[in-house]
């Protein structure tokens, strides 16, 4: 362990909504710690919380209290505007519900983060240039958005997000919309820039992502039911195809 | 077994080992290889039901093989198991048993169960996952095999996640 700072201390946070008069609780009291490097997955409930939280953590959502820190700075109390800076810095985020920006086009899109993070034109291009030809997306790049199916535009968002080599990546069903195969294409790519070092929280339903994880939190009613690092399984006969069938027999 | 080694039969005659051969290069090493013992009992079951007949055949230099191949009633019960439909899995599932009993007994209360079996199923899933990528990609029916196992491995997460939200 170095002295680092964690990328990611939430201590103690709540977000209730007001809407109507009626309160909801939608996270009660959650105290989550991400060291640089790690892939954390957020399982739960439709309902649960995970949105919220994961939209909090990316300062897209106001907490009712509790506290925030990235990469060792309180991040809670700042103003919306500070919050854009530093999103625009260290975080890629990608959305359950996409948003991309409609009158541009993919590559445009996926470009844009690393230039206004700093990265020359010819860089964005390369990075965008790789990011969509891992994700199966290469000969889209000119489309715009609305010519996408759902799927595409999932992984245009992730392209997006890891534009910028951000600090952190938080995710909300990045894979919700992919068949199998598409599913394979974003799992090869998170596990390559995982590799390369890069801090991961995802929120997800789809088991063989958050198997890609090392930590799974889970959440239930806006609290953490659970937080601890998937294990090892010991397999009899060596780990060969051979007992698939057994194995789930 | 007795199906698969009565539609091999069907193709063409053939001796116990052939047959064990003959399953391990279709389904690779996606399917749990049957020992020899297994496949010799079972073609002693099947003559004795009449699906099979075996003939011996001199070998120079060594003991007679016996050649099986498939009867009229062979291929008539292998024709019936062919069309009718296949049961669906039924759930039966060890773990459902330890969750509704074990907080009865107070060993366990059921979100340690939960969150165990959660941890547990995630590790399965890992370990397919990796199982996939070292595959052959051009072994589709292993990768087929894997993806099912992975699929119903994703359905009992799902129950998980409902058992936990409906029981107390
Ligand atoms: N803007 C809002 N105003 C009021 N209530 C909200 C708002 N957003 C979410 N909620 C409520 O907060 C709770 C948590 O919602 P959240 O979207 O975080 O769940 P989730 O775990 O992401 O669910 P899903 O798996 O369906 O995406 C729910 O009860 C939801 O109805
Ligand atoms: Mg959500």
């Amino acid at each position: 362990m170095s002295g680092e700072a964690p990328v990611v201390r939430a201590v103690n946070l709540v977000k209730i909504y007001q809407t109507g008069g009626v309160p909801v609780p939608a996270v009660r009291g959650v105290d989550l710690t991400v060291e640089a490097g790690e892939f954390v997955a957020i399982m739960g409930p439709s309902g649960s919380g995970k949105s919220t939280l994961i939209h909090m953590l990316g300062g897209l959502d106001s907490r009712t209290s509790g506290e925030i820190w990235l990469d060792g700075t309180r991040a809670d109390t700042l103003s919306e505007s500070a919050w854009a800076v530093l999103r625009r810095e260290k975080i890629g985020f990608v959305f359950q519900f996409f948003n991309l920006v409609a009158n541009m086009t993919v590559a445009d899109n996926v470009e844009l983060p690393a230039l206004l993070g700093g990265a020359s034109p010819r860089q964005a291009r390369e990075r965008r240039e790789y990011l969509l030809g891992e994700l199966g997306l290469a000969d889209r790049a000119e489309a715009s958005p609305a010519q996408l199916s759902g799927g595409e535009q999932q992984r245009v968002a992730l392209a997006r997000a890891l534009a910028n080599h951000p600090r952190l990546l938080l995710a909300d069903e990045p894979t919700g919309n992919l068949d199998s195969r598409n599913t394979r294409d974003v799992l090869r790519l998170l596990g390559q820039v995982h590799r390369q070092g890069q801090t991961i929280v995802m929120v997800t339903h789809d088991a063989r992502v958050a198997s890609m994880a090392d930590r799974v939190v889970s959440l239930l009613d806006g609290q953490i039911a659970d937080d601890g690092a998937i294990p090892r399984v010991r397999r009899r006969g060596g780990g060969s195809a051979g007992d698939v069938v057994e194995l789930h027999g | 077994m007795r199906q698969p080694l009565l539609a091999l039969l069907a193709k063409e005659p053939a001796h116990g080992y052939e047959l064990k051969q003959a399953l391990e290069t279709i389904f690779g090493s996606a399917y749990p290889s049957p020992n020899i013992g297994q496949i010799y009992v079972t073609l002693g079951r099947l003559e004795k039901d009449g699906y099979v007949r075996s003939v011996d055949v001199e070998q120079a230099n060594r003991p007679n093989k016996k050649v099986y191949y498939i009867t009229a009633a062979g291929l008539e019960a292998l024709q019936t198991w062919v069309e009718e439909p296949t049961e669906g899995p039924r759930v039966r599932d060890e773990f459902f048993m330890k969750l509704v009993l074990a907080p009865m007994t107070g060993l366990s209360d059921r979100m340690a169960l939960v969150n165990r079996q959660r941890r547990h199923y995630l590790a399965l899933m890992r370990d397919l996952r990796e199982l996939a990528e070292r595959t052959d990609p051009a072994n589709r029916v292993a990768l087929l095999l894997i993806e099912g196992a992975m699929l119903h491995l994703q359905a009992d997460l799902d129950w998980l996640e409902r058992c936990q939200e409906e029981l107390p």
